[in-house]
Formats: C-alpha cells, structure tokens, sequence
C-alpha cells in the first residue's frame, strides 16, 4: 500500500510498504477511505517530537471500511464503516472506565520511553512518535487498529465522510478544550489562542455549550476570518499587545477561560525561538505565558494544543496568585466521539468548514509543506488515499 | 522491602528436606542484585494469584525468551536464553503459597543463576483492583554469564520486572499485550528490521 513517512525534519515521502495484518486477537484492519493532516503533524514535520524514526508512517485522523477482523473482535464486523479515534485505549483499565481513555494504560507498547520522559505512561496514538507508541498511523491507503471494539465509531448513517472524519480527533478535541473551560451558559467569555483547526472548533464548541462571548487571537487573516463567521471576536496578535487587548474587550476582568490551541511551536518570542533550535527548550511557550497572565483571577486555563517536553519561564506565579485552574491532556476520544456525532447529525454543527485544501494521498509532502507555511490560506488538508 | 528469602518455608508447600537441612539463605547479604516494583491491576487477587501460580503462564509476561516447565505442583525447571549460546538454567520450588495473597519461590541448589522471589497481592484502595508487588533478587554467577549478569545493573533488572507487571497488566485487563512487531514501516526501517529478523 502506499503510506506517507517521516523520513526526518521537513521531509516526508509517500512510500510502497507492506499492507498492515492483524497482530493481536482485538485487532482490526480498516481500508481508509479519508485521512487528515493535523495541525500536531507539523510538530513532527518541523522535528520538534523526540522518538521519531525514519520510516514511521504518520497520521491520527482517519475513517474507512472494516475489511478485516481479529478473533476477539465481537462489536464490528466486515463492511463496517468507521471513524477511528487518534489514541487507542482498551476499555479494561482503571483510566478507560474513569473515561479518562487517553491515560489508558495498556495501550503504549514502549511505555518505558514515556516512563522515562513524563513518568508514567499515556495511550498509545498511532502515527505520533516511538515515545506514544510507535504506531504506523493513518496516513495510508490501511491501516491496523487495536481494540476495535473499543475506539472506531460506527457511522450508519449515509454523513458523507467530511462530516465525520474530524471526530477522529480535532472536533473533540476543540470539544473537550471548551469544556475544560467550565463554561457558564451566558456568562462566561472565553478566549482562544491559536485558529487552527483546533481553536476553529474550541470557538464553535465554547458557543454550543453556551459561552456569552468568544475572543480569538490569530495572526492568519483566513484563519481570523473564520473565527469570525463562527461568532467569535477577533485580535490579530501582530497589531498590538494581546493581554492588553483582551483584557479591555472583557470589561478590565480578563477572560473567564482561555485556550491554548497553538501548543509548543508558538510565534512571538525570539527567545524561545533560538532556545527551541539550540535544543536548550523542547517547547516555545509564548502563548502558555500570555494565557496564564491574561486569564481572570480563579479563571480556567485549557490547554489542548501539544507540548512535549520542557518549557522555559512559565509565570508560575500568575497561576498561583491569582487563583487559576488548569486542565490539558491528550482528548479521552471515547468520551466524545458519541454526543459529537449525534451533534452532526441533529445538524448543530457541520464540521466540513474548517477544510480548505483536498489533495491526493500522494501529493502529501507538498501539502504538508503548505500547510506548515501557510500558503493558500491552508487551514485543513484532507487526503485521499484511492488517488 | 519484604526480605523474602529469609522467610521459613510454611504453609502448603513443604520444601524439600535438602533445603531444609541448611539455611534458606539463597542470595548472601551484602551481594546479588534486588528489586521491587509494583503495578495495579483492575481484577481480583483470585485471578492474578491463580494466572501467577500456574509458573508456566510466566513465559507470556517475561519479555526475555524463557522456558519454564512445572514439574510438580511446587517445583519447576526455568531456562533462559544468554548472550552467545549461553544458556542460565535453574529449578526453583515454591517455599511460601497463601491462596491470592503470596507467592514466594526460590532457586534448589545448582542454579546457574541463585535466585529468590514473591509475589504479593493486596487490595488496592476503592475498586482500583488489585495491588501487585514483586520482589526479586539474584546472584551473578562467576564466568561470562556471570559478567554479563554482573552488567545488569539493579535498575536493568528492576526494568524487567517492571515490564514483566506491565505485561500481566495487560493481558489480564485488557486481553491482550500491546504490539507493533510485524506492522508495515518505511525505509530504512524496513531493510534495517529484515536483517534483524522482524524485530524493531
């Protein structure tokens, strides 16, 4: 089958490799029918995941038809038409029935890498670094998936596969980002950093769950514009200071919760700039420090965007003084992809809007290449793997 | 730690009377390698005690290729793989079993490698299941085996253990133990992984 590689930092290249088998008895096979680029690829693309081999076929967002089953697979069968969560999780242990499913802990088959790095271990995330698993991702014309019973989501309705490919991950992800944020119906105004698609859906799930005001900062005028045609208000992080901005636009009291959907590749500060490069920092976190110090006295931080190492100067002491709760993780996919998908269907939400690009599966690395650049106004790229 | 090589044989395995005529020390003081790790598992003592008892299941859960084989209800005879055709081979037998609270097992004399070990289970707090503790401990033989034995440092052979719980964990919760062995890889991975024979 043909699968996009990670074959180091700014190269990627679609590749012939073997076609994936059942491994374990839980085991599915899914043939892919759509796959995505998420914004966290690039953070491999650009080299900044440590346990990254040459050769790993990348990719966490997919969906496609079940063409395969192992032995213990009781709830899917053959035919079956899938969207498939970014962690895998095996629904026996104490974390998958606390539905905490992205701490699951029997899923990470180098979970002593993990160990090592961040003391215990998450879930293992197919396509996302030795350290999360060593998975062969999504990005690829098949793909194995673990715990079939478990992750995949059956969609039996006729939803074209634009409209459910993003419960894979980035629409609960948003999802989860907003209600981290403890949203109060018609009080609470949120602001979100970063319009990716993650922040495109935080902003759209902030206003489902009922927030009274969302503020979205972004430099990207596409992005801001989107951001804007969902109801939110926008600050252009290049035309000014942002705390200060934020600040006046919530009445002097800051936001009630702020959102880091930008994560450990943060624009904005030299110094983390050079840090990050000279391997002095895992992670730039301009955008952590500017939430910390902008978000209200006992307000919410939510942190959905990814870091994966050491950051460098948090303001430990905005947090603490001024009473601040933060939440962040990986999604607990499993908790989400049910309500979001009765969200789609009940047409509350169509998550095709945040896709500005289709390409061939073939034509991956240059539309990594924009989408890390943000040419064409590339916000979503969606691959098709048949071409 | 529970220093369980010092505990006297009791309860339902009476150890053989060669044992019994001398110390029960297997591993001397101040020498050989000890560890103690632990994990918890969502399922009762009963059943991780029961998976635990029969030895032979232990060759699932060890990542080192190793063969064990019960020759009685208490002994058994393990086998273990070595640098160069080295093999390290030993009889062990149990000399403590309380039904779905502990297993304590030590090596007969002659062992290749000197060894003794527990397995402890105890509630965990709530419905967290069950709370899993090994001890082990070794001596590291003289002559090449003993060199390389004598490289592995506590914390390598605390590593083994801790990926032995970690394996049991999954395969008593989740039924399975996560793998990537055998899946597709690009190159160079794939013509490095050929050569190795499929392994990563």
């Amino acid at each position: 089958m043909k699968a996009v590689c990670w074959m180091g930092k700014k190269k990627m290249e679609v590749q012939r490799v073997d076609d994936p088998t059942i491994l374990n008895p839980r085991d599915c096979i899914v043939k892919i029918t759509s796959t995505a680029i998420c914004g966290s690829d690039l953070h491999l693309y650009d080299g900044y995941v440590p346990t990254m081999e040459k050769g790993d076929i990348l990719g966490h967002e997919f969906m496609g038809e079940v063409v395969e089953v192992g032995p213990k697979v009781e709830r899917l069968k053959i035919g079956d038409r899938v969207v498939v969560p970014f962690t895998i999780a095996c629904g026996g242990c104490s974390h998958c029935r606390r539905q905490e499913w992205s701490c699951c802990d029997n899923t990470n088959p180098n979970a002593w890498i993990a160990e090592k790095m961040l003391g215990y271990s998450g879930a293992g995330i197919y396509g996302y670094s030795h350290m999360m698993g060593g998975y062969a991702g999504g990005q690829a014309q098949y793909a194995r998936v673990p715990f079939a019973d478990v992750g995949p989501i059956k969609i039996e309705s006729d939803l074209p596969d634009e409209k459910v490919l993003f419960l894979s991950d980035i629409f609960p992800t948003g999802y989860m980002a907003a209600e981290n944020c403890e949203i109060q119906p018609g009080r609470s105004v949120v602001a979100v950093w970063g319009c990716g698609p993650v922040g495109q859906f935080a902003i759209r799930s902030a206003f489902l769950l009922g927030a009274a005001k969302v503020i979205a900062i972004d430099r990207e005028p596409e992005r801001l514009r989107m951001a804007e045609s969902a109801g939110a208000i926008t600050v252009n992080d290049e035309e000014g200071d942002v705390s200060e901005r934020v600040r006046w636009l919530t009445g002097g009291r800051g936001p009630d919760a702020a959102i880091d959907a930008v994560g450990m590749e943060a624009h904005g500060s030299a110094y983390d700039a050079v840090k990050q490069t000279l391997k002095l920092e895992q992670d730039r976190a301009f955008v952590l420090r500017q939430a910390m110090r902008s978000v209200r006295k006992a307000g919410n931080l939510s942190v959905p965007g990814v870091y994966s190492g050491f950051v460098d100067k948090v303001p430990m002491g905005a947090v603490m003084n001024k009473a601040v709760t933060m939440k962040t993780g990986q999604t607990h996919m499993q908790k989400y992809m049910r309500p979001l998908l009765k969200l789609i269907e009940d047409r509350k939400i169509d998550p095709s809007f945040v896709i500005t690009h289709r390409v061939p599966l073939s034509k991956a690395p240059k539309a990594y290449e924009m989408f890390a650049e943000k040419k064409k106004g590339c916000i979503k790229v969606v691959l098709d793997p048949a071409a | 730690m529970p220093t369980l090589v010092r505990s006297k044989p009791r309860g339902s395995a009476p150890a053989p009377a060669r044992a019994r005529s001398r110390s029960t020390i297997v591993v001397p003081g101040n020498e050989g390698v000890k560890v103690v790790r632990a994990c918890t598992i969502r399922k009762p003592a009963a059943e991780l005690c029961s998976f635990w008892r029969r030895f032979e299941n232990l060759a699932q859960i060890i990542e080192h290729p190793v063969t064990i084989v019960a020759h009685s209800e208490t002994e058994s005879r393990w086998s273990v793989s070595a640098p160069g055709k080295n093999r390290a081979e030993w009889s062990a037998t149990i000399i403590n079993d309380k039904p779905n609270e502990l297993i304590a097992w030590r090596s007969l004399e002659g062992a290749d490698v000197p060894n003794a070990g527990s397995v402890r289970f105890e509630a965990a707090p709530g419905d967290e299941g069950t709370e899993v503790t090994v001890s082990f401990e070794y001596n590291p033989p003289g002559g090449k085996l003993g060199a390389f034995l004598s490289k592995m440092t506590g914390e390598e052979a605390g590593q083994q253990v801790t990926e032995a719980l970690r394996r049991f964990k999954a395969l008593m919760e989740a039924g399975e133990i996560p793998t990537t062995e055998g899946q597709p890889v690009g190159e160079p991975q794939r013509s490095k992984m050929k050569k190795k024979g499929g392994k990563p």
